[in-house]
């Protein structure tokens, strides 16, 4: 019998995607790329720090058990705890890969990698080349698949829009209808499996360190097809951006992992020169509340620490929202050796040399921990079993999701240089998986009913003739902005439920907006119009699944933080005395005496916070909105316990 | 002219075939804008300088702090990306004009496939074994690191090719950004074993005895790639690969 060809249809070129087109070509599959523009653009060359992998080069003792443990931590304690560990243990020789593959990473004097401090971690643990890693990266794979290509192995669609899975009455992805960003033509392509490495939501908030193809839309077409989608309520806001008017630049945490430090004047509305202020008037607010870890704290609790600073004590620089992050104590070769990249683009937005004086950040949306939920499975002793076809694929069959677009390894807030490696991860991973998905596949996609295909493609040809003959009065460029208005003010650092409630009424009242948006463009040649208003449709919804996560979930964890519900944690509390709580409650009561004054009580509303709330927030779309239900956390390799950075 | 807008002159067209027309708009001044914010002001009020209602202008972009490439454009006359130019530094009206050394697309946007194109033809890759861990990489000195990185950020933008006088739309010309990846894949321990087959893609027509020298290359790079060094040393590694075909094959 010939063996038949099998077809994988990978949605994005970013990290996930082109990692998930190198093993699908290694698996001697046929990988189609798609791709909203050419590749080499996609999102992850934003990425700026590195790429975290515990290989202790420097004899700190440091071990991937431990960069395990940081992960979770950092994470709240949300995430599976066996893909975290999986991830952790591979990360060695995803570095080792990408350095075969010449990415131009930083060495040492003897010519090995070098590996520098970040948030979260006592541990020098991340690879980095200068201060653009991911754009790095990006290229390194990008050339492996151009590569393949050459080879024949892949094609590519570049300029072409993922719009939704083609999904047959047994409710089986047969493949993916997209859209001819040029022609303006709509057609199936029919696979064996399709990925969705389509990234994350930051355009959701209008103004985020995110690109602008960063609409969360393809994921959210899964959703609205039925896909769960899990945590959206945890959106990680990154403690330093560069503000602007059409973007918040990121200010990589390298450049505090390099001993950046953020201050403010102690002395409120102090004009002075920052230069010109003396040490002790200034404020290390970062330092001064957490000793131990300091400015590398994770960045839930820095970008806190900042709006407390700005908001409570207003003491922002020349009160606006703004806080000193201070470079200049280092000499220029050694800021362009690490950070090179970074200080320049500073300096282009600016105007201002960050060698010479502090740089003016503030906090931005940055990441989405939360994602499309994706499965994975385990052998029976918490080790990830790589070949099972279970491993990435979404709650549709056949539909798989890898990267930023899925939730399944940062919980509920990411540490910095773990975005890099889950992308990796997720991706080589995915291949051989999905290679095993295929070998038990009923049916050939060229044995499915065209009418499957044909469906799916005049349900999406109506929708956009639908599109293109809207003529309302609404702009929906206009209304994309207010939408991010609505989010930015009342769905960010600090969370209430009132300000909850009244943006999911804002969302419905753009909801209904949309229906009146003018298309402002009908032309049938590289129109972007229609495919935004699409994209804006898919943002409304996903802003809802965000709030409405948010508005449920009355606690805090993470990035997730309503003061109203907040645990304060007593004087001198040490995370291990949990543990001993947890050990001894198993065998006797335990006495208020047995702990320090409070502690027990303390201990107690914790351990009935954990749980009822350390569940993973699952949607699914049901009457136009989002039916939350919760899901038991994967929490046997590690005793979640309360988190201190101090 | 008022000190509240900002006055744009736009180079438009509405597909490959068609041909250009320049449109006139305003948009309301703010302070430290860039080219994108004013085109984003546009699709949200796409009305032009006559107070005409029209469809808004189509450009490329996507990471907004160079590092993508995607927005590269021609403004006030020199090809740049449009995420950096900002306003403030800009004389009035700001003139935008897609890159004239590749196919229009629509408006601001171009085809920079031919860049692609050639990323195959010059092979720039490593050629690696594949993708299971067989071990760490080759010791790299930081002398030699450094050099790699100051090549490996080329993001595929086309200013140098823009800016090249040999460098047209009907013509084979390789160009900067193509022989500075054959210099960086050639520096590379592992890259190096590929690199005879590299320096014979830039020794046909196209190749690198095909510039003229003119230099603008690298004035015009936004990441300070050494395009001419670049240049020079691939003129240097091929001459070397014929002296080499001549008198030891």
């Amino acid at each position: 019998m010939v063996k038949r060809e099998k077809k994988i249809i990978i949605i994005g070129g970013g990290l996930a995607g082109l990692a998930t087109a190198l093993k699908v070509c290694e698996s001697k599959m046929k990988a189609v790329l798609v791709s909203y523009q050419p590749l080499k653009r996609s999102h992850s060359v934003c990425a700026q720090g590195g790429i975290n992998a515990a290989i202790d080069t420097k004899g700190e003792g440091d071990s991937p058990e431990i960069h395990f443990y940081d992960t979770v931590k950092g994470g709240d304690f949300l995430a599976h705890q066996p893909p975290v560990r999986d991830m952790c243990y591979q990360a060695p020789a995803i570095i080792r890969l990408m350095d075969r593959m010449g990415v131009a990473f930083n060495r040492t004097p003897e010519g090995h990698l070098e590996f520098r401090r970040f948030g979260g971690t006592l541990f020098s643990r991340t690879a980095f080349a200068g201060a653009t890693t991911g754009q790095q990266l990006v290229y390194a794979l990008d050339e492996q698949v151009r590569r393949y290509e050459h080879d024949g192995l892949v094609e590519k669609l570049e300029w072409h829009e993922y719009l939704g899975a083609v999904i047959d009455s047994g409710g089986i992805c047969r493949g993916a209808v997209v859209h001819d960003l040029r022609t303006g033509s709509i057609f199936t392509l029919k696979g064996d499996a399709v990925v969705l490495a389509t990234g994350g939501p930051g355009q959701l908030y209008s103004r985020s360190t995110g690109s602008t193809v960063c609409t969360g839309s393809a994921a959210t077409s899964a959703y609205l097809q039925g896909a769960k989608y899990a945590n959206g309520e945890f959106i990680q806001i990154h403690p330093t951006a560069i503000p602007g008017l059409d973007k918040l630049r990121l200010m990589s945490e390298s450049a505090r992992g390099e001993g950046g430090r953020i201050w403010v004047p102690r002395k409120r509305d102090d004009d002075r020169d920052p230069l010109d202020i003396p040490d002790e008037e200034r404020y290390y607010f970062l330092e001064e509340n957490h000793p131990l870890f300091g400015n590398l704290v994770p960045r839930d609790v820095a970008s806190r620490e900042i709006h407390d600073v700005v908001y409570n004590k207003k003491l922002g620089v020349g009160g606006d929202a703004m806080v000193y992050l201070d470079l200049t104590h280092h000499t220029k070769e050694y800021l362009d050796n690490r950070l090179g990249g970074i200080l320049d683009i500073y300096e282009k937005f600016t105007g201002e040399d960050p060698h010479k004086v502090p740089m003016k950040i503030f906090p931005a949306v940055h990441y989405s921990m939360g994602g499309l939920w994706v499965d994975y499975e385990t052998d029976g002793h918490g080790m990830i079993d790589h070949r099972s076809p279970r491993n990435q694929m979404t709650s549709i069959t056949g539909l798989y999701a890898a990267g930023e677009a899925e939730y399944q390894y940062h919980g509920a807030n990411r540490l910095g240089a773990n975005s890099l490696l889950s992308c990796i991860y997720a991706g080589l991973l995915a291949g051989p998986c999905i290679h095993s998905y295929t070998q038990h596949l009923d049916k050939a996609p060229e044995d499915v009913s065209s009418s499957v295909y044909d469906d799916a493609r005049r349900h999406w040809e109506s929708r956009f003739q639908e599109i293109r003959s809207l003529n309302g009065n609404e702009n929906p460029y206009s209304l994309h902005q207010e939408l991010g208005e609505s989010l930015l003010a009342n769905v960010l650092i600090v969370r209430t439920n009132n300000k909850l409630k009244e943006t999911l009424k804002t969302i419905d009242d753009i909801e209904t907006r949309a229906k009146q948006v003018n298309c402002l463009d009908t032309s049938d040649w590289a129109n972007p119009t229609p495919s935004f208003i699409n994209q804006l449709y898919n943002m409304i919804h996903l802003s809802r699944i965000i709030t409405q996560g948010a508005l449920v979930r009355d606690e805090c964890r993470g990035a997730h933080f309503k003061p109203e519900f907040a645990l304060e944690q007593p004087d001198r509390f040490d995370p291990h005395e949990y543990i001993d709580y947890i050990e001894k409650s198993h065998y006797e009561d335990v006495a208020e005496t047995d702990f320090a004054p409070g502690h027990l009580t303390y201990m107690k509303q914790f351990e009935e916070k954990e749980n009822h709330w350390r569940k993973s927030t699952i949607a699914q779309f049901k009457n136009n909105c989002p039916d939350i239900s919760f899901e038991e956390v994967d929490a046997s390799l590690v005793t979640p316990r309360p988190r201190k950075y101090d | 002219m008022s000190n509240n807008e900002i006055e744009l002159k736009i180079k438009r067209q509405d597909g490959p075939e068609s041909s250009p027309y320049w449109e006139r708009f305003s948009v309301p001044y703010k302070p430290h804008s860039n080219v994108i914010f004013c085109l984003q002001e546009i699709q949200r009020r796409p009305i032009n300088a006559d107070g005409k209602d029209v469809r808004p202008v189509v450009w490329e972009c996507n990471c907004l702090e160079e590092v993508c490439g995607s927005c590269t454009m021609v403004i006030n006359g020199k090809v740049r990306q449009s995420c950096t130019a900002l306003t403030d530094q800009l004389k009035q009206p700001i003139v935008l004009e897609p890159m004239s050394k590749f196919p229009v697309v629509r408006d601001l946007q171009v085809d920079r496939s031919r860049m692609f194109e050639n990323l195959k033809k010059v092979k720039a890759w490593v050629k690696i074994d594949g993708t299971y861990d067989i071990g760490e990489g080759p010791v790299v000195s930081q002398t030699d690191r450094n050099k790699a990185y100051d090549l490996s950020q080329c993001m595929t933008c086309g200013c140098c090719l823009e800016a090249c006088p040999q460098f047209q739309l009907n013509n084979d010309f390789l160009g900067a950004a193509s022989f500075s990846q054959v210099r960086y894949f050639n520096l590379h321990p592992t890259g190096a074993m590929n690199r005879d087959e590299r320096l014979e893609s830039v020794m046909g027509e196209g190749g690198i005895a095909d510039c003229g020298n003119a230099q603008v290359c690298v004035e015009v790079c936004p990441k300070n790639i050494p395009l001419t060094e670049s240049i020079a040393e691939i003129g240097r590694q091929t001459t070397w690969e014929i002296f080499k075909k001549l008198f030891f094959k």
